[in-house]
């Protein structure tokens, strides 16, 4: 009996072990926020559950699009820019399907209903993920010359990306009143609002909330990104579903001949081209996927955030995605999709709940200017430091 | 010639994790004498040298036993810098030069003259400027005394290849005192003539007073140089005499020399199986494989016999399989019974029923952090298609995860592979048992013709045995035709029908095993029966 316990025991410990002591203290770093919050501060502790959810679900794809490249021996995806930027193409094409005469022509015109609701979602994907395919295949391409330094080039051609279409989008022929800017002229605005299009089509499919919900109330620092739920816990089914089962999809994808390639061409490409796996063609491919992921997983987080970003918004998103895969367990060399989904849930959460915690902690002290800032720089030593901690141990596996 | 050696090595012995790879070997060298070190690789000729120029891996592997004498004092040599003080020099095999440095610095490397300007007082001897002009003079001296015709600022990248290993030579013939000079290898990249110049200029060293150390394969160039030869064989001394006292064939043969017979040999000349129908006809195969170049070489596989391939390292035996797999870039014809093969192509070889055991076990053979399962599978299910529960869904099939297990018990158990399991990660295990997954997952391809490089390489003797054993026993019950090259001649010799000897790039000769160990030794060492 006793030795039943003590297999049972070691099974545990294993498994607290494989967890990882980083995994562990950032959850024990999380329940002590959720503790402090819920106790300390007059925050909703089922508000904050639920935008940790929401912010997982936002999240989510843009952390998937990075299984692959890591897989196939390409390293962390850090030019996933390029495909929201095709996300974002994707979806102003939708938005713009609104106006009398779609990009000036008139024979577009009386197509408005197609861009509200599901269609609008659709056809934004429609446009998104071609290009982002196009543009996927040239950066793949591109990484195959500089094998080796894949990383370094890929911070480069999102942050190129990004730039360049600084340049589209004041160019853009677009005659929606609703995209360009309003005091007139060529260019889209810096933010479109999607609340008459498809603002959350997938957040309140089979959605679930507890306590009032009062939608449109604004973010009263202005200064967090706009949570317009507040009060009470909220599960955005479709959005939790769409991402797992994205997930799912990629969990089936790993254990088929293909997948079994891929990764075998990622972990040893000498031992690969002994059997005959295209190795160069695996990446390419892995890159492709990574681009369209990530532009599905714009249009994904702008319907549930309720906008959608252009311009320099775009810069930095590949490294909170890093980050979380890392946190999640991923190495430069090994990935999973349950390092995907703790790492998101752990990462996300830790940014969503420290923020109004410490801004409700330190609002009565004469600090409270500076104080706020903690949980902004906490979310850059944590994200930096474990890009950092990743890099550094390129040659090992993960922990 | 004085009667004392200049340098003396005595009872010198050193183990790897408890192997003794030399066993009390012994060495003089006197002033002005070219004495030639011989041996097959693995003798320990390379780790005596390490020795001599107290490399750091002697100290981190437990040291040696045994005395290193200097003009009859002994001395400790503790890092190469130690030795080139002692006056001890070497000519690399792979040449230690700056390809972007023009040929006097090279030559003076580290070793500039300086000019003493006033500044060394505060800012120390590294901020002092270089005396070009002497390092120039010197260069072009030391350059004139080995008779080589190269301005002393041309750029070392523009010369060639044979010119580099002079500089070399010139680098070390500046640094004044050296009293020994160790060759090791110096003529395997030169063309004949200018071999023939480098012999010349090891007699002209020799003669002004130098001991030379000359290490090599090529038993012409030491009956024409040497002055005296010391032959090591399993990190044993086997003989020293003077070159007039012995001949080519006697060398030969004590480099070889073993006693195979106690062995048991599968047989000598063809398989007596085979029906004489070629599986494998190879025509003027061209390997570019760094450090294992094949230049050309045509040989037949018959079905139902196991061919060996030995030689020596670098002779260019591993490039051949490579080649034939597609791993190499390769040119010239093969075909695989009756059949062109395309060359560069690994999926066409494999798909013509060639598999092949790589001689890069942990580099090319293994996916190191993969389960023993699925480093067995993976092949058979990217090649074949096995192992895929729906096949029709082509790359998009899921893989059969009870197939695989299934297999890889049955794998475990037939191989005897020491694991806990099938799902253990390969890396854990032992190199032995690696190599028998390498095989398994060849095996699982169902080839009808093995390609086998080194399998015994690095493994503990069980394993050894057993992974020979299984390959007699795959030929001899399943008729499996297998392609084996080793450096082991002595496996080579007990398990292979005949065997090809691979010097400099080409076939020197296909031998049966009961041939005598006198020509084994000749073809090894470039010569010809």
């Amino acid at each position: 009996m006793s030795d039943h316990l003590a297999v049972m025991l070691e099974r545990a410990k294993d498994g607290v072990r494989s967890f990882g002591l980083a995994r562990w203290i950032i959850v024990g770093f999380l329940l002590l926020i959720w503790f402090i919050a819920g106790i300390f501060t007059d925050n909703d502790l089922g508000t904050l559950l639920g935008d940790c959810l929401v912010r997982s679900g936002m999240n989510g794809l843009l952390v998937l699009a990075l299984v692959l490249p890591i897989r196939a021996g390409s390293g962390l995806n850090f030019g996933i820019p390029l495909g929201i930027v095709c996300g974002l193409v994707g979806g102003i094409f939708s938005l713009e399907l609104a106006a009398a005469n779609p990009f000036g022509l008139s024979w577009l015109s009386g197509v408005e209903s197609l861009s509200r609701g599901g269609s609008g979602f659709l056809i934004a994907h429609a446009v998104a993920l071609p290009l982002s395919a196009l543009l996927g295949l040239g950066f793949g391409w591109l990484l195959e010359k500089v094998r080796g330094q894949e990383m370094m080039v890929g911070i480069y051609v999102g942050f190129g990306a990004v730039a360049g279409m600084c340049v589209l989008w004041l160019k853009a022929p677009l005659t929606s009143p609703e995209l360009i800017w309003p005091i007139g002229g060529d260019g889209v605005r810096n933010t479109i609002v999607l609340q008459d299009y498809y603002k959350w089509i997938l957040d309140s499919w089979g959605e679930v909330s507890f306590g009032s919900f009062a939608p449109g109330a604004l973010d009263p620092q202005g200064n967090a990104p706009a949570f317009t739920r507040s009060g009470g816990f909220y599960l955005p089914t479709g959005l939790m579903l769409f991402w797992l089962g994205a997930c799912g999809l990629m969990a089936v994808f790993l254990k088929t001949r293909l997948g079994t390639a891929l990764s075998a061409a990622g972990e040893n490409p000498e031992y690969a081209r002994s059997i005959g796996i295209p190795v160069a063609r695996m990446r390419r491919w892995s890159i492709v996927i990574s681009t369209m992921l990530a532009a599905s997983g714009i249009i994904v987080y702008s319907q549930s955030y309720g906008f959608y970003q252009l311009y320099k918004a775009a810069l930095w998103m590949a490294f909170p995605a890093v980050a979380s895969i890392l946190l999640g367990g991923a190495s430069l060399r090994r990935a999973g999709v349950m390092h995907v989904i703790i790492g998101t849930l752990l990462f996300q959460s830790l940014l969503t709940t420290s923020l109004p915690t410490v801004n409700s902690l330190v609002q009565n002290s004469p600090y409270r200017e500076g104080l706020a800032n903690l949980p902004e720089i906490a979310r850059l030593v944590i994200q930096n430091g474990v890009i950092l901690y990743a890099l550094s141990r390129a040659s090992r596996g993960s922990r | 010639m004085p009667t004392s050696p200049v340098l003396e090595l005595r009872k010198i012995e050193k183990a790897y994790f408890g192997t003794r790879v030399l066993k009390g070997v012994e060495l003089s060298l006197h002033a002005g004498e070219i004495h030639a070190l011989l041996g097959e690789n693995g003798a320990g000729k390379s780790t005596l040298m390490n020795v001599l120029f107290g490399m750091p891996v002697i100290r981190e592997t437990g040291g040696f036993s045994g005395e290193v004498l200097l003009e009859g004092k002994p001395v400790s040599i503790r890092s190469p810098k130690e030795a080139m003080k002692l006056g001890i020099g070497m000519v690399h095999q792979e040449f230690m030069l700056i390809p972007g440095f023009e040929v006097h610095e090279n030559i003076k490397l580290n070793r500039e003259p300086l000019l003493g300007l006033p500044v060394r007082r505060v800012l120390g001897r590294s901020l002092d400027l270089l005396d070009i002009a002497r390092m120039r003079r010197e260069s072009r001296e030391s350059l004139a005394r080995i008779k080589l015709e190269v301005s002393e600022r041309a750029l070392v990248a523009d010369l060639p290849v044979g010119h580099m290993q002079f500089v070399e030579i010139a680098r070390e013939v500046d640094k004044g005192d050296v009293r020994v000079l160790v060759f090791d290898e110096p003529t395997a990249v030169l063309t004949e003539s200018e071999a023939e110049t480098l012999l010349g200029v090891m007699r002209d060293l020799a003669d002004r007073g130098i001991a030379i150390l000359f290490i090599t394969h090529r038993l012409d160039e030491v009956m024409s140089a040497a002055d005296t030869v010391t032959i090591l064989r399993d990190g044993e001394l086997v003989s020293c005499s003077r070159k007039d006292e012995t001949s080519i064939p006697e060398i030969a043969e004590r480099m070889v020399g073993r006693d195979v017979s106690t062995e048991a040999r599968t047989g000598a000349g063809h398989a007596p199986s085979a029906d004489h129908e070629p599986i494998l006809i190879v025509e003027d195969l061209r390997v570019e494989m760094p450090g294992e170049e094949v230049r050309g070489v045509d040989f037949t596989v018959e079905k139902g016999e196991i061919l060996g391939i030995g030689g020596l390292a670098g002779q260019g035996k591993i490039g051949i399989a490579n080649g034939i797999m597609g791993l190499a870039p390769a040119t010239g014809r093969v075909a695989v019974a009756g059949e062109e093969l395309r060359l560069n192509s690994p999926k066409d070889a494999l798909g013509r029923g060639l598999a092949f055991v790589s001689e890069d076990r942990r580099g090319v053979g293994l996916l190191l952090d993969e389960s023993v399962e699925m480093n067995i599978a993976i092949p058979a299910i990217e090649i074949h298609g096995r192992f895929l529960r729906a096949p029709f869904l082509g790359p998009f099939a899921p893989v059969d995860r009870g197939g695989v297990r299934r297999h890889a018990k049955e794998a475990i158990a037939d191989l005897d592979i020491r694991t806990t399991g099938p799902t253990q990660v390969v890396r854990r295990l032992s190199g032995g048992n690696q190599q028998k997954v390498c095989l398994a997952r060849a095996l699982v391809l169902e080839p009808r013709l093995l390609l086998v490089s080194e399998p015994t390489r690095g493994i503990d003797v069980g394993a050894k045995e057993l992974i020979l054993d299984r390959l007699r026993k795959l030929n001899r019950e399943h008729g499996l035709t297998i392609l084996m090259t080793s450096s082991e001649l002595g496996e080579l010799r007990s398990l292979c029908h005949r065997v090809a000897i691979i010097s400099e790039g080409r076939i020197a000769g296909i031998l049966t095993p009961d041939d005598p160990d006198v020509q084994y030794g000749l073809l090894m060492s470039g010569g010809t029966l």
